[in-house]
């Protein structure tokens, strides 16, 4: 089961500190993290790539929706 | 599925944008801006402060252009990369603090974060200690964060409250351009000597800040997140930027002339020591104002450039705290908090209590769920 981080409408570096600790929690699978701007995907992809793990994005009305994987699925 | 990608926030994007911010804030003082201050965020709102009258220090009173030019390029790059997104409802009345403590910090050391390597660059090594401030002030901030420190979140607004600081902006702008005078002792008022009567042409100091403040929108060019980044999670992204500010705006000093290192000028032929532009040597208050600042823009989620850019992009909660800067400046002019004046270690060290207590008190847990 996939952790989910709620990151809408804070400001930085919340969502980053948010997300970092979801990862360095979860040590590898799927991590899903909502945000609600294109600079908060932008920082949430560099630090999850610092930390090894593969990040993508969708946009889902007015919120993008990043999925943040590493190792087996 | 797609790949956060493009220039502007990739590597080499924010350094080129950190070359050409530094280079135009070093070329602006060539074109008759004040020494070391060629786009100094507080020094040029607490400008526009003095030119609407807010307060009554003659040398510093000009509706600088830069500033609304910041806004509305950064809001121009925001519609353009449908980017613009009204929001607001975090935390406004302790924005607005920080904005005050953030501008008052800064103004006894005479310069935000950008003046602070525009001063370096210039070879005024007093911004050695208020370096040294804002990066201890940064880490005490992050500390805060990592302990829990929010101002909580902010929600999606109404398009009016996204275009209050953007219009309110290019009123500023259109009165910077006139420049009515409404009669004795009225606003607006205009510097005839000192910082505030050195200014590059309008026209040019339109320009300049409609494209930092578009560049800097794309690439989130930030001085103290750069810093913050490195100690929160050693992240160089946006301090290459920074860095890249701080090199060019010094290669164009040397290049310019405008590179004279020490912390004084040394003796004029009276043997008067003369300071470096808009300094003082007090190195203690050098050190606490920018560690005030540091602290402050840390809890409020970015510099003061960065404030401005992203009340450009519909933030209303960056926005009360560009008032809060604005409103800052003016009380620290009328009670003579300003440098190393009479009230200025009084007020370092009062509004420091507040904001380690706004930073204490002000913990959330936000829980990571499942």
């Amino acid at each position: 089961m996939a952790t989910h981080v709620d990151a809408r409408g804070l400001s930085c570096p919340q969502p980053v500190i948010l997300t970092r600790t979801a990862l360095q929690q979860a040590g590898g699978g799927q991590v899903v993290v909502t945000v609600d701007t294109m600079t908060q995907v932008h920082n949430c992809t560099r630090a999850a790539t610092k930390l090894g793990w593969q990040a993508t994005y969708e946009q889902k009305g007015d919120v993008f929706e990043m999925t943040l994987r590493k190792g087996p699925a | 599925m797609n790949k956060p990608k493009g220039f502007f926030a990739s590597p080499v994007g924010i350094i080129v944008v950190g070359l050409v911010i530094g280079g135009l804030a070093a070329t602006l003082q060539k074109a008759g801006n004040p020494a070391n201050m060629g786009v100094c965020v507080a020094c040029f709102t607490r400008d526009i402060a003095g030119g609407l009258g807010l307060h009554q220090a003659k040398p510093v009173q000009y509706i600088r252009p830069e500033i609304p030019a910041f806004c509305l390029g950064a809001f121009l790059a925001a519609l353009a990369f449908r980017e613009f997104k009204p929001r607001t409802g975090s935390a406004p009345i302790t924005r607005f603090i920080l904005g005050m403590t953030a501008m008052i910090g800064a103004l006894v050391f005479l310069g935000c974060p950008w003046r602070a390597l525009l001063r370096l660059a210039g070879g005024d090594w007093n911004a050695i200690l208020g370096l040294a401030g804002l990066i201890i002030g940064i880490a005490v901030g992050v500390q805060c964060l990592k302990l829990g420190f929010s101002l909580g979140r902010s929600y999606p607004t109404r398009a009016v409250a996204g275009l209050a600081m953007p219009f309110a902006m290019l009123a500023l702008l259109v009165l910077a351009v006139l420049y009515p005078h409404f009669g004795e002792n009225a606003a607006l008022f205009r510097s005839e000597k000192g910082p505030g009567a050195a200014a590059a042409h309008v026209a040019v100091s339109i320009i300049v800040g409609l494209v930092i403040g578009f560049l800097a929108q794309r690439t989130r060019f930030c001085t103290v997140g750069g810093i913050r980044d490195v100690i929160l999670m050693r992240d160089f992204h946006l301090l290459s930027g920074v860095i890249a500010f701080l090199v060019a705006a010094f290669a164009l000093n040397l290049v310019y002339g405008q590179f004279h290192p020490g912390f004084t000028l040394g003796a004029d032929a009276e043997g008067k020591v003369v300071m470096q532009p808009a300094a003082h040597t007090t190195h203690w208050l050098n050190f606490a104002g920018m560690l005030l600042a540091g602290l402050s823009f840390t809890l409020a989620g970015g510099c003061p450039g960065r404030q401005v850019f992203l009340s450009g992009e519909g933030d209303g909660d960056a926005g009360v705290f560009v008032l809060g800067m604005l409103t800052g400046a003016a009380v620290a002019h009328n009670f003579l908090m300003v440098g190393n004046g009479p009230q200025a270690p009084y007020i370092v060290v009062i509004a420091l209590v507040v904001v380690l207590l706004i930073g204490i008190l002000g913990r959330e847990r936000l829980a990571v769920g499942r």
